[in-house]
């Protein structure tokens, strides 16, 4: 007991002391929240278009104007030249090519089909899919408008007949659709897990480099007293970023905290000892700072990429979403949002924490297991 | 045994195909300074980390202060001394927070600590620099910490693997007295060294050579027997039919 | 040039010796583009949902069979109540609930019109946002058959839609050029930085700066390798790409190549900078991480739209490497963009370049501590 004390004062002084690393472990991930939870969104903010108008008619530029006015589209260019608004839009300056054939208002008022062209620059399908449903939105709204107006003008059972089911969207949880709330809490939990799994392992590993490690490995130090002396500090900083980190999510960006802070703790707590045995078993595989840091960076990516934090888990094809069940950070995101933003309890998550606590345990056996004292 | 620090029969040691220590036999008497020489890649420090509890030895039989180096490893390691080449402070801690920081892991009591921290850094002479960080000291200074360190616990064995390395003839006759002091305290020294001037510092010696003992003894027999001046002498007649070379 | 092409040798040889990172160095790109490929992405397929139908007609059976149907939703559960939901939604694993209202035949035959609401749980919006575009899809689909059954002209508005580039709105095509512009900062910025500041730590670049190499030489003898697994990362996730993932390529290899090297160019500038800064590889790898690789993936464009990002966060990519890369590499593979469209952020990286080559340099010249 009284060796885990000497051991962990000696570690504080050592982080403490490393001026280089103090921002990293506690300002960098602060930074990051912020910018990062600005950064991830999906949210249609402008899109700039080109018009071709052959009709130049009231209700072409009706049209243009609904689209204007809705706040998404802004007009950039106005050609009556196809290639010229192609060229635009090769070159970045358009996402969206508005072309309104002549003939235009006077099929519609005849109540024939009245044809336009949406030409959307679907490199990114995401946004791509978003500017076609809201031009749809405006499209519909003019379209029931104008329908409407022609039926009063000129009754005609044809239209009158046409039938319409009404969807009416109702967004739990996060009615304005709001990116923060969803992307902080997962926000938090990579930036947590980042120094859950580098810093402790790395801290071994460059012992061993520097050569220290020998000196330690010569002592009556036990290795489970070497373990925790390495583990606890950084457990502990990462506990406290956490604490900061939510602390910024409910008072900066006002994420709802349905749920317990206490369950959240416990659930980061147990997490983190997860993460930190990870870094530890990469710690037991390799004994340079280079290959280590590699290892762990090449787990962490796959780990972050699967575990839903920028690309829905439901998207992924079945064997993709098989293999989260042995994602930690996948788990941990999920709690998160499934307490803070829905307000789930132990019942909803008791069995994640398991699977959870069982990974941590299984990890940390393992790498106290490779590690030797006495190499054979 | 009481009497002997240090027993070997036939300790071996082999990476692969290729053996580091070849079947040594020697014992090491307690209160004894024991040079352990040889050239570079000779076996010494392969040796010295079995002798330790670093390394388990691929056969053969070996007790450190009585107790079975495969078995007892742990054991070993409350009683003994170790100063590796690389001196192995902590850079980022002063002075005296490393001196702290091996007494307490050795066990010594809180009461004791600061009356030892005190004793240590006096007889070092770092009283004037002992809240500076361990990088700025010069090596000489490192080195004699490293070896106050080292026996802070007041080991019965301390293995001092080339302590001498790098530093200037002076500091060297400087450290020499202490490892004398040391010794007439009654603790066994087992020192490693390519300085062959250092042999005759030492009560015995032993020679490796391609990972066996080729020789071993006071250094006044050993001299006699090979009918050399010098024990560089003899360590180079024995080096002559080497065949490993640096390692 | 003797001692040069020693130096050189001996870089190449430990690198290839080190087997483990080299594994990460390439399994690394292979594993991210499988990933990419498969299972990284926005598009929705079985997401589960529940239904609670209120009338238990024809017509709602109908629909639900064609959502049942379709790939993108599989229906986890009836409910009967609407209390039901929220316990549902709760419990994580539903996305969407389908209300249909009572009477909804009848509502559909006598007023011509009927109501369903989809209830999201947009804890994920952009999620709630697809899934929920998704069925208005489905209904709507169901609406136009049912007008076309009658003799009901089209009349309206009818917009035709074209997805240029991309017209399977496939992620993937997004995502590979954005993939090979993380994995070069990956391995040009920080493995390049690490291995500087080895040296550094372990002692040796005094030994190696008192030897008759020039500083520039240690440097170059150092970038060398890792310029060259660049390269070779790249063809090889191009290979991939192409023909494992059928991701477009419309333009021109040489310039897409040209461009490349531009970048790696970079990437290693960056590298090499960082390393003049750091004195050792815990600081060097940090710093790269969290101030270069982090930022490369979230701010360049690479999966969040730069447009969809605040305006303080747009200027800032604008100093972003990476950004300006995605942009040409995307013009080139999915618009096949000649040079001209693209000078303007060809000078911008190469102006980023230079600037940080001479950053190093000065650095370097001060910094033989």
């Amino acid at each position: 007991m009284r060796t885990i004390k000497f051991l962990l004062r000696k570690e504080f002084l050592q982080i403490f002391r490393n001026r280089a690393m103090l921002p990293i472990l506690f300002v960098m991930p602060i930074i990051q929240l912020l910018v990062l939870s600005f950064a991830a969104t999906y949210e249609l903010k402008e899109v700039d278009f080109a018009l071709i108008d052959m009709d130049q008619s009231h209700l072409s530029r009706e049209l243009t104007a609904k689209f204007q006015a809705s706040g998404y589209f802004k007009l950039e260019l106005e050609t009556f030249d196809p290639s010229e608004a192609q060229e635009s839009m090769n070159a970045g300056n358009v996402k969206m090519i508005l072309r309104i054939p002549p003939d235009f208002e006077n099929n519609l008022s005849s109540g024939k089909q009245a044809d336009l062209q949406l030409i959307i620059d679907a490199v990114d399908g995401s946004t791509a899919g978003l500017i076609q449903s809201y031009s749809s939105s405006i499209l519909n709204d003019l379209n029931a408008s104008k329908l409407a107006e022609l039926n009063i003008e000129t009754p005609s059972p044809q239209i009158q007949q046409a039938k319409t089911i009404n969807v009416i969207p109702q967004n739990w949880y996060n009615p304005d659709l709001d990116y923060i709330t969803y992307m902080v809490p997962g926000i938090l939990v990579v930036l947590v897990s980042m120094i859950g799994v580098f810093l402790s392992g790395m801290n071994i590993v460059r012992e061993y480099e520097i050569g220290t490690i020998e000196q330690l490995n010569v002592t009556p130090i036990q290795k489970y007293q070497f373990m925790i002396g390495k583990l606890l500090p950084f457990w502990v900083i990462g506990m406290f970023d956490l604490l900061i980190g939510l602390a910024l999510a409910r008072f900066g960006f006002q994420i709802p905290f349905l749920g317990s802070l206490t369950t959240i703790l416990v659930v980061a707590g147990i997490y983190l000892i997860v993460l930190q045995s990870l870094g530890l078993l990469i710690s037991t595989l390799t004994h340079t700072q280079q290959q280590a840091m590699f290892i762990a960076w090449f787990i962490m990516v796959i780990f972050i990429l699967m575990g839903g934090l920028f690309t829905p888990i439901e998207s992924m094809p079945q064997w993709a979403q098989n293999l989260t069940l042995a994602n930690p950070i996948a788990y941990f995101i999920k709690i998160m949002r499934m307490v803070l933003l829905k307000g789930a309890g132990w019942k909803e998550i008791q069995f994640m924490v398991y699977a959870l606590a069982a990974m941590g345990s299984g990890l940390l056996l393992i790498s106290i297991n490779r590690y030797k004292k006495t190499t054979s | 045994m009481p009497e002997l620090a240090i027993q070997t029969e036939n300790l071996t040691r082999t990476f692969g195909d290729f053996t580091a220590v070849d079947n040594i036999t020697f014992e090491v008497k307690q209160g004894e300074i024991f040079g352990f020489l040889g050239a570079n890649g000779a076996g010494k420090t392969t040796a010295m980390r079995m002798l330790t509890g670093l390394l388990t030895p691929s056969s053969g039989k070996a007790l450190v202060s009585g107790k079975d180096v495969y078995s007892e490893a742990e054991a070993i390691k409350k009683n003994i001394g170790y100063m590796s080449q690389k001196f192995s402070l902590y850079d980022d801690l002063t002075s005296e927070e490393n001196i702290r920081f091996y007494g307490g892991i050795y066990g010594i009591p809180d009461k004791e600590l600061g009356k030892k921290i005190d004793e240590v850094i006096e007889s070092v002479g770092l009283g004037d620099v002992r809240k500076q960080l361990v990088r700025s000291l010069p090596l000489g200074w490192k080195q004699k910490l490293a070896f106050s360190i080292s026996i802070l616990h007041n080991p019965k064995i301390v293995f001092l693997d080339e302590p001498t390395g790098g530093v200037d003839p002076v500091t060297r006759r400087q450290f020499w007295e202490k490892i004398y002091e040391v010794s007439d305290q009654g603790i066994t020294v087992f020192v490693t060294t390519h300085y062959m001037d250092e042999a005759e510092y030492c009560d015995r010696i032993s020679i490796m050579v391609d990972g066996r003992m080729d020789a071993i003894g006071t250094p006044k027999e050993l001299k006699q027997n090979m009918n050399a001046d010098s024990i560089e002498d003899v360590f180079i007649q024995l080096a002559r039919s080497a065949e490993r070379g640096d390692e | 040039m003797n001692s040069f092409a020693g130096f050189v040798i001996k870089e190449f040889k430990q690198i290839y010796r080190d087997k483990r990172t080299l594994t990460v160095l390439f399994g690394m790109p292979i594993i991210m583009l499988v990933l990419f490929g498969f299972a990284i992405r926005n598009e929705v397929t079985n997401a589960q949902i529940g239904i609670l139908d209120l009338s238990k007609d024809e017509v709602t059976r109908t629909l639900i069979q064609k959502l049942e149907a379709s790939s993108s939703f599989q229906i986890q559960a009836y409910l009967e109540s609407y209390e039901e939901v929220e316990g549902l939604f709760r419990q994580g694993n539903i996305k969407e609930v389908v209300v249909f209202e009572s009477d909804f035949k009848e509502k559909l035959i006598r007023d011509n019109k009927a109501d369903i609401q989809i209830i999201t749980d947009a804890t994920d919006p952009n999620l709630a946002n697809l899934v929920q575009s998704y069925t208005s899809n489905i209904i709507r689909d169901y609406v136009k058959e049912l007008n076309e059954t009658g003799e009901v002209q089209k009349a309206g508005l009818n917009p035709q839609v074209r997805m240029m580039y991309n017209p399977e709105l496939r992620s993937v095509n997004l995502f590979v050029p954005g993939l090979i512009a993380v994995i070069l900062m990956l391995i040009s910025a920080l493995m390049t930085s690490i291995s500087i500041t080895r040296e550094k730590e372990l002692g040796n670049m005094e030994i190696l700066l008192v030897s008759p190499l020039k500083p520039y030489h240690i440097i170059i003898g150092k970038v060398l390798p890792y310029l060259v697994l660049s390269v070779v990362n790249v063809v090889t996730i191009l290979v991939l790409a192409r023909f494992v993932f059928q991701v477009p390529f419309q333009g021109s290899y040489f310039l897409f190549f040209t461009e490349a090297i531009l970048f790696i160019l970079t990437a290693l500038a960056l590298g090499v900078f960082i390393s003049s800064a750091a004195n050792n590889q815990q600081t060097a790898m940090m710093v790269s991480l969290a101030g270069l690789l982090l930022p490369t993936v979230l701010l360049s464009g690479f999966i969040f739209p730069v447009d969809s990002m605040p305006v303080p966060l747009q200027i800032v990519s604008h100093a972003i490497p990476a950004k300006w890369f995605l942009i040409i590499v995307r013009s080139i593979m999915l618009k096949g963009s000649e040079f001209i469209l693209i000078w303007k952020e060809t000078a911008i990286l190469a102006g980023i370049t230079f600037f940080f080559i001479a950053l190093s340099l000065k650095n370097f010249k001060v910094r033989l501590q």
